[in-house]
């Protein structure tokens, strides 16, 4: 490393203990207490569990008859909506630096590393940054919906997290069309988008949002054909239903348990990158081309809330897939029946049960983050492809090969429904396979590594 | 601007005429394009010039043969090593001067190293401009390394200012040549990983294979060079077709367009030649290194340089292609007339014609694979 002699006398040697102390705190505590609050909220603010308070702390003989229900039932609801869409923003936040905190490592540079220890107060500063910042309208512009774009974004943004399976019991309603509801709702976004671009009053706006309609009407029928794979193999669309039809280990995931959700899992997978505007199908926001594309005239608060929503999404994604294709909240070894017999009586569960809810937070946390991880890599390595490419790739290979998954796992349920060892050595085979798959990417990193001697290179100055 | 841009385009009233520049994150440098769009698809785009025109050779007529070598590094920034040189040929054409041996390896050495610079910084944008911004940043950082050789060697990191008329203006300090070797060792392995990251890497070679194909007689016809010019299958680079300097002593390939992942004279054509080209320039700067000759690295110069009246036309064969200095002397120290013919005017030629039928993104591509950048064109 470099001699002392080439550093100037007053730079500090390492972060203060104190800032990373403080760091750790936020990095820890902020999820925590939001993924906490999320254990502690979803399964308690539902009517029964209201009811049942109201019986017993207030006294009151039939809750369901008493005039003021609606408005505690409303204000547990908002108390509700605030936790998970506080949990979103958060989250939201955390991964745009973790994302300039990969990029900056995979750019053989640092990434942020100022505000806080490793930087992790940057998203912080960024949304203070934002808020405080003018508050434009271009003059030609559209004034009342350019204002209003932004928030047919968010809104289609955060009524997804209605149906996110977080964990065994958590989950804000689990309506019986999960996931048909999480598909439509986030259509809405489209017409923000849209609205965004023409609003602006400006050519590359235009461009960005007619580009970016075209790129997610598209990809919504292969993920919508794709997501059939699931809903088949599970026999409901409710979003816990899939999930507990499916089981904790890698061979009881239902993109491992039928060949045709493997590459159904794919087809969503990229469909839903596609539909949440990251490279490599960032052409409605392309940079080099467009400046910011839709976003070009946005700034301050307004801006932020694009990215919000943006960032949030890779979240979403990755969650929907996870639930979808992945076990979901499943722990291994674990069923769901068992933690249902945990429960106990009582108004409110017993411990056991809270642990095990925790666990599967807990594992469903762990899997959209790792997904999260690959969508990451994928925005900083590939390069953008065109808006002709695009289309072609969703029309043309996408929406095709979703049908015959569809076609090949009504078949495949009839065969296992027949004969319950296919799938069984299925999973096997394909956690088998992926395991293999997985040392041979391993060791090619390895050799990739070698070939450039790890890339040691002096670069101390002359 | 638009009025003649209006009267030279038939609009029906259904597309959109739109300014892609001069303050654009693709355009390389202040350049302004008049895009006329229907949809995606452009109908026409003409290039919009002369936001970067600083009358360079203007000030030529005005400071004198010495003073003017700075301001040849102004005229193509990245890589302002040829610069040096061409016009360092042509005055000392002017002045029948010849250049010790030990000078011209070492403007060689200089000219291939910074062209592996400028190739870098050509294919690190392009890659970024199609949307992967990564292997820009590993360019820039191959880049530093030589930025740091050249700092050495000269002590600029940008505008050099090196090659003089008569010779270099320093000589190699103690240990460069192994830095150099030590650095080439390095680079040689990184270009393996650079084409195994982005220059096959299927979305790239999709975004650029088979689009905005210049054949061989158009290439031609519109005076293309350089990495263009080869990129179309023409096989002529001023370093070994019409030898200055150095080079005859070297052994090195030219690399030519083929078609490597598309037609012969596609984007992607240009885009591997520079990459191929970068290896190369590795091994002429190895090859220079282990025969460098000792002696002097100036000639006798005059003091005051009032050359006989007279012209003189030098070219060297730039990262861009070739670049040509004219330099007309009227017997005084000031030069009558200086000329600079860059590549990349040439290349905003061919925009235009090349555009019906392309889309935005693919104009995108094709100003990246002819490796324009604003100064030289404006100048």
């Amino acid at each position: 490393m470099a001699p002392d002699a080439t550093r100037p006398p007053h730079a500090r040697r390492g972060t203060p203990r104190a800032v990373i102390a403080l760091t750790l705190a936020a990095a820890l505590g902020i999820p925590a207490s939001l993924l906490g609050a999320i254990l502690v909220a979803t399964p308690l603010l539902k009517p029964p569990t209201i009811d049942a308070a109201l019986h017993r702390w207030l006294g009151i003989a039939e809750p369901r008859s008493w005039p003021w229900r609606p408005a505690v039932q409303a204000v547990a609801l908002a108390v509700l909506a605030l936790v998970v869409l506080g949990g979103a923003g958060a989250f939201s936040g955390a991964i745009s630096w973790y994302e300039r905190r990969v990029a900056g490592r995979m750019q053989s540079r640092i990434g942020p590393n100022r505000a806080g220890f490793l930087g992790f107060f940057v998203w912080m500063a960024d949304g203070l940054k934002f808020l405080l910042k003018e508050d434009l309208v271009p003059a030609d512009a559209d004034a009342f919906l350019f204002r209003a774009a932004p928030y047919f974004v968010m809104t289609g943004f955060g009524l997804t997290f209605v149906v996110l399976p977080f964990g065994h019991s958590l989950i804000v309603a689990d309506l019986d069309v999960g996931i048909f509801y999480a598909t439509s709702v986030t259509a809405l976004v489209v017409v923000g988008i849209l609205v965004s671009g023409w609003a602006s009053n400006s050519k590359w706006a235009l461009f960005g949002g007619m580009r970016s309609a075209a790129q997610i009407i598209s990809y919504e029928i292969p993920a919508g054909v794709a997501l059939f794979v699931p809903v088949a193999m599970a026999g409901t669309l409710s979003m816990q239903g899939i999930v507990r039809a499916q089981g904790g280990y890698p061979w009881e995931w239902f993109a491992l348990r039928n060949p045709a959700a493997l590459v159904g899992f794919f087809i969503f997978f990229i469909s839903q990158l596609a539909e949440a505007n990251r490279t490599p199908f960032d052409l409605p926001e392309a940079e080099s081309e467009l400046v910011a594309g839709y976003l070009s005239e946005y700034s301050g608060f307004r801006f932020a809330l694009f990215f919000l929503a943006e960032w949030g999404s890779i979240g979403v994604l990755s969650a929907l897939s996870v639930t979808l294709f992945l076990g979901g909240w499943q722990v291994p070894g674990v069923s769901a029946d068992r933690i249902d017999a945990l429960r106990g009586g009582g108004a409110l569960p017993a411990a056991a049960w809270w642990l095990w809810n925790a666990a599967s937070l807990a594992v469903f946390a762990a899997k959209s983050l790792a997904l999260c991880n690959v969508v990451i890599w994928l925005r900083w390595t590939l390069p953008r492809i065109r808006i002709d490419q695009m289309t072609a790739l969703s029309w043309k290979y996408l929406v095709p090969a979703a049908f015959t998954c569809f076609a090949f796992t009504l078949l495949w349920q009839l065969a296992v429904q027949a004969a319950p060892v296919i799938e069984r050595g299925c999973g096997y085979g394909l956690s088998g396979l992926a395991v293999a798959l997985a040392a041979l990417f391993g060791w090619q990193v390895w050799q990739n590594l070698r070939s450039v001697r790890g890339g040691r290179v002096d670069l101390t100055n002359w | 601007m638009e009025k003649l841009v209006l009267r030279r385009m038939a609009r029906t009233g259904e597309e959109m005429l739109l300014n892609f520049g001069p303050q654009h994150p693709a355009t390389h440098g202040v350049l302004n394009f008049l895009v006329d769009t229907d949809g995606e698809v452009m109908r026409r785009a003409v290039p919009d010039v002369g936001y970067l025109h600083r009358s360079i050779e203007k000030i030529g007529e005005l400071v004198g043969y010495p003073g003017f070598m700075p301001y040849t590094d102004r005229v193509d920034y990245v890589a302002a090593m040829f610069a040096n040189e061409g016009y360092a040929l042509a005055v000392e054409r002017l002045l029948g001067l010849e250049v010790p041996p030990r000078a011209r390896w070492l403007r060689a050495i200089s000219c291939e190293l910074c062209r592996i610079a400028s190739h870098l910084i050509s294919t690190g944008t392009m890659a970024a401009d199609l949307g992967a911004y990564t292997p820009l940043l590993h360019a820039v950082r191959e880049r530093e390394t030589l930025n740091d050789l050249i700092e050495a060697l000269c002590g600029a990191r940008l505008t050099y200012c090196y090659h003089r008329i008569g010779g270099v203006a320093f000589d190699l300090p103690s240990g460069w040549r192994d830095r150099a070797l030590a650095f080439l060792d390095h680079f040689d392995t990184l270009l393996v990983e650079w084409d195994r990251l982005i220059s096959f890497n299927h979305i790239f070679v999709k975004r650029l294979a088979g689009v905005a194909v210049i054949d061989r007689g158009r290439a031609i016809d519109y005076g293309l060079v350089g990495p263009n010019l080869r990129g179309s299958g023409v096989d002529w680079d001023i370093r070994r077709d019409a030898p200055y300097g150095a080079y005859p002593a070297f052994r090195f390939d030219v690399p030519v367009g083929r078609g490597f992942r598309g037609r012969t004279g596609d984007c992607f054509d240009r885009y591997y030649l520079r990459v191929l080209e970068m290896g190369q320039s590795s091994r002429i700067v190895r090859e220079a290194l282990e025969t460098l000759p000792d002696g002097p690295f100036m000639a006798k110069v005059p003091r005051k340089i009032k050359p006989e009246p007279g012209e003189a036309f030098s070219r060297v064969e730039s990262a861009r292609g070739e670049m040509a200095y004219y330099v007309v002397s009227d017997g005084t120290d000031k030069a009558y007339r200086v000329h600079i013919r860059t590549g990349s005017f040439m290349a905003m030629g061919i925009i235009e014609d090349l555009s019906p039928g392309l889309m935005v993104a693919d104009l995108v591509a094709l100003i990246a694979s002819l490796d324009v950048v604003a100064p030289e064109i404006d100048r």
